[in-house]
């Protein structure tokens, strides 16, 4: 009983897998530069939060720096994706250079702020 | 080609028709009397007329805002009011005198003797700098003004800007015409004008003006769903922040917004977009204070912004997922998987982060705001202070007049074309209604949100009243409306049918709506200059003939302390002086307004209400050199130490008990005559105040010793001093200061 139930989550899973990789690989190109930039600025947070859990939090500014960094790219890319990405309607009119205009702006910002924070 | 030029060319013709309607109600007959003139020399288009109405309209609302906050300085002269903005006044002294990096890392032994307070790290910097900022671009333009000048105008520029932005935020939640309304309203709204007078130098001042531009930023970004608006909101932020405290209203509305949009399914890209971006870089900007440091990641009060954080990138991914896989029975299954994980991992992180101490509790004026009786039994310091009351109805109707009435109204309307924006006011409105109740002092954050509502209450009833007249009168004229109004006309004239008086009755409802917004305007300025232009350091009051006295006491008092006593003298008062003692006296003081020890201050308690012996055991043990008293007998002054004093023994007895409330107490009643209880009459506080007082005959008819502040005959005449000398007393006794004698040297 348990076992089917098991090998059926498993197919489960591997189904929902499968189903993703189809879906996901009607993708524009561009989207996906985007999304694996997340991706490793995401992985980049978790290993630094890793980091932080073995060795200490001690200079505590440049490990919440660090982290921001990594998660406030992130989800910079995130509204740079949601803003180019053309099925979209909320943001038909916003031209996709503006949107990467507003991207670069905020970066600046926020790796500026990072800089000055990480002391 | 025909078919498609007519309907263009009735919507241009319904558009010149209409557009004066949106003008704003109050220059209706001004926009006729121009339309007139400029149509025949200027030959401006409609859009033209509006845009310079409206321009030159809020241009003098920007002025008034400044000029009605000038009454005290005409009254009295250019100074600063009251006791924080006197710390204020110094440290910006400091600042334009050391620059910044002094300024950064000044460590102040004047105040909290033996302590020191840092002062870098301890204030915000945002008033100071901007003042600073100021007084440098005028000196850099050759303006050749004083820093006092400077900072008695803080307040009223940046009301002044507020009610620009005002106009701006009521355009985007409503229209133009309401945000017209909300800049008049807001630049003379006695609750704002309170904190706002020219030489209140306080946070205050510029922090509502950073609060409303915060708000406005974020609402545009959620409208817009563009970056550049998240950051222009984030930087807002950063500023208020800077400048104050109340931040914390901020981090706290946004995200219960985002929740409330998100629970009603109103969730969209466009506010993904606004919110993260502006948590995660007004996070990172707000940290670079030092005062608030690293509260946002850790205490309770920024907690829920964080939690919203994450969650809205759950919401995000499992939109997206959602989006990927178009088998709905899969998505419920991973949304199973998802949800848990995510509620767990929340879960656990909140616990070990509460649980190790990581993540600190909630701090006592967070829980007093929410809980009005929490302070009354916790924390009495914060419950002595007067601005820390709950309100009573009467400042209610004091500060917002009609405001009260067209709240309502104004909420209503929004209800009826809910939008992100009308749900983002309507919150702001019930949430800061809701603290304006518990303190009074909250009613500065209340101010814009009523005025905003109000002011679409107003527009919208307004617009709708002139579009009757007007419409009726159209009807008449052309017989039917045309284009995009002709929806309009016609269900005017199914109402004109069945009400026969409506242009007539829209007529009445117009003049009342003038009427009333004349009397606000007539009872602003009254509360203005009565009630909120004092500036409380130096008192006026009424004498025999109707003559005005004036009272100027305190700065005798301080200027005494200048020139008589040694540099490095310690004076004690009671908490509420200390930062004037610092900053006109220029003398070290053991304790002041910046109430962040407690155990000091009860210090101080204890030694006013202790007998002089043991008093002046603790006043040695502290370094006094003089006491000061501020003392109301005279001059029927209330707010005086004597009427502080329980506070002063509440707050000593919390920290030790050998002080007992009961003690100063008859039958739970406070007096000071004959009947008051013998350890009142004898302790420290009492015979300072009245030290020789029963000599003293204030009032005709009455026998000598008559406390005019309290009405009484004073029960203790005959006070000795042993370790204490009379050093200096003003003129009318309004500021009595002692010198402590040095220890006998024979015995």
């Amino acid at each position: 009983m348990g076992k089917a139930s098991s090998s059926s989550t498993a197919q489960d899973a591997l189904a929902l897998f499968d189903s993703f990789r189809s879906a996901y690989s009607a993708t524009p190109t561009t989207l996906k530069i985007i999304d694996l930039y997340i991706g490793f600025a995401v992985s980049t947070a978790l290993i630094q939060v890793v980091y932080m859990a073995l060795v200490g939090s001690f200079p505590f500014n440049s490990f919440l720096s660090g982290v921001l960094s990594c998660v406030g790219t992130a989800v910079l890319a995130v509204c740079l994706r949601i803003q180019v990405n053309k099925e979209n309607k909320e943001f038909k009119d916003l031209a996709p250079e503006r949107a990467f205009a507003d991207f670069v702006l905020c970066n600046v910002v926020l790796h500026l702020v990072i800089m000055n924070f990480l002391g | 080609m025909v078919g498609k030029s007519e309907p263009l060319n009735g919507t241009a013709t319904a558009k010149t028709g209409q557009s004066p309607s949106p003008s704003p109600p109050p220059a209706t007959p001004m926009s006729d009397l121009l339309g007139n003139f400029s149509f025949k020399t200027l030959k401006l288009k409609t859009k033209q007329q509006e845009l310079l109405i409206r321009v030159s309209i809020l241009c003098l609302v920007y002025v008034l805002a400044f000029i009605t906050r000038l009454f005290s300085v005409l009254r009295y002269e250019s100074m600063i009011h009251e006791f924080d903005p006197y710390f204020n006044y110094r440290t910006t002294l400091y600042l334009t005198e050391k620059g910044f990096y002094e300024f950064w890392n000044w460590f102040d032994s004047e105040s909290w003797y033996p302590l020191g307070r840092i002062i870098g790290g301890t204030l915000y910097p945002g008033l100071m700098v901007t003042a600073a900022i100021i007084y440098w671009a005028l000196r850099f333009l050759s303006f050749a003004v004083h820093i006092r000048e400077v900072c008695v105008l803080t307040a009223p520029f940046f009301a002044s800007n507020t009610t620009i932005v005002a106009y701006f935020f009521g355009k985007e939640i409503w229209d133009t015409g309401a945000g017209l309304v909300a800049a008049a309203l807001i630049a003379i709204c006695p609750g704002y004008i309170s904190r706002s007078v020219a030489g209140s130098y306080d946070n205050e001042g510029v922090a509502i003006f950073a609060l409303l531009l915060t708000f406005y930023l974020f609402v545009k970004a959620v409208n817009t769903g563009s970056l550049a608006w998240a950051l222009g909101s984030a930087l807002g932020y950063f500023y208020m922040v800077s400048a104050w405290g109340g931040y914390i209203f901020i981090i706290n509305l946004i995200p219960l917004y985002v929740l409330v949009l998100l629970i009603t399914g109103r969730y969209s890209m466009r506010l993904y977009v606004a919110y993260n971006c502006t948590y995660i870089l007004g996070m990172l900007l707000a940290m670079q204070i030092r005062f608030v440091g690293f509260q946002h990641v850790q205490s309770g009060e920024h907690m829920a912004a964080m939690g919203v954080f994450f969650l809205m990138q759950v919401f995000y991914f499992l939109d997206y997922v959602k989006h990927l896989l178009s088998d709905s029975k899969m998505f419920q299954a991973f949304l199973r998987i998802t949800v848990t994980c995510a509620v767990a991992v929340g879960g656990v992180a909140l616990g070990v982060g509460t649980a190790s101490g990581y993540i600190s509790p909630w701090t006592g004026r967070f829980y007093s705001l929410l809980d009005p009786t929490y302070a009354k039994d916790h924390i009495p310091i914060i419950a002595s202070v007067s601005e820390h009351q709950p309100t009573a109805w009467s400042s209610f109707m004091f500060d917002f007049h009609i405001l009260l009435f067209l709240f309502p109204a104004g909420l209503y309307f929004c209800f009826k074309r809910l939008s992100d924006a009308t749900i983002f006011i309507v919150m702001y409105g019930l949430t800061s209604m809701y603290f304006a109740g518990v303190m009074v002092r909250l009613i500065l954050v209340a101010t814009p949100a009523v005025c905003l509502i109000s002011a679409i209450a107003v527009s919208a009833t307004i617009k709708n009243l002139t579009q009757l007249a007007r419409a009726k009168d159209k009807v008449s004229q052309t017989g039917s409306a045309k284009g995009a109004s002709s929806t309009k006309g016609s269900s005017k004239g199914s109402i004109d049918q069945s009400q026969p008086f409506q242009r007539n009755g829209a007529f009445a409802l117009l003049f009342g709506a003038f009427y009333l917004l004349s009397k606000y305007a007539t009872h602003c300025t009254w509360v203005t200059s009565e009630a909120y232009s004092s500036p409380s350091i130096v008192l006026a009051a009424r004498g025999a003939h109707g003559n005005r006295v004036i009272f100027d006491d305190y700065r005798e008092a301080y200027f005494w302390l200048r020139q008589n006593t040694p540099p490095d003298a310690k004076v004690m008062s009671w908490w509420d002086y200390g930062y004037q003692i610092t900053a006109m006296g220029n003398r070290t003081v053991i304790v002041d307004n910046n109430t962040w020890n407690n155990t000091h201050i009860a210090t101080v308690g204890r030694a006013m209400s202790s007998y002089e012996d043991e008093a002046y055991d603790i006043m040695r043990s502290l370094d006094v050199d003089y006491v000061l008293v501020v003392f109301g007998g005279v001059t029927g002054y209330s707010s005086d130490d004597i009427n502080k004093f329980l506070w002063m023994v509440r707050i000593g007895g919390g920290v030790f008990p050998v002080i007992k409330e009961p003690d100063y107490l008859v039958n739970g009643e406070y007096r000071v005559d004959k009947g008051a209880a013998p350890k009142m009459l004898n302790c420290l506080m009492y015979k300072l105040s009245y030290y020789r007082f029963g000599e003293m005959t204030t009032e005709y008819g009455k026998p000598p010793g008559y406390d005019r502040a309290r009405g009484v005959e004073i029960g203790n005449k005959d006070i000795k001093l042993e370790y204490l000398e009379e050093a200096f007393t003003t003129s009318n006794w309004i500021v009595r200061i002692y010198k402590v004698k040095p220890p006998n040297n024979r015995w």
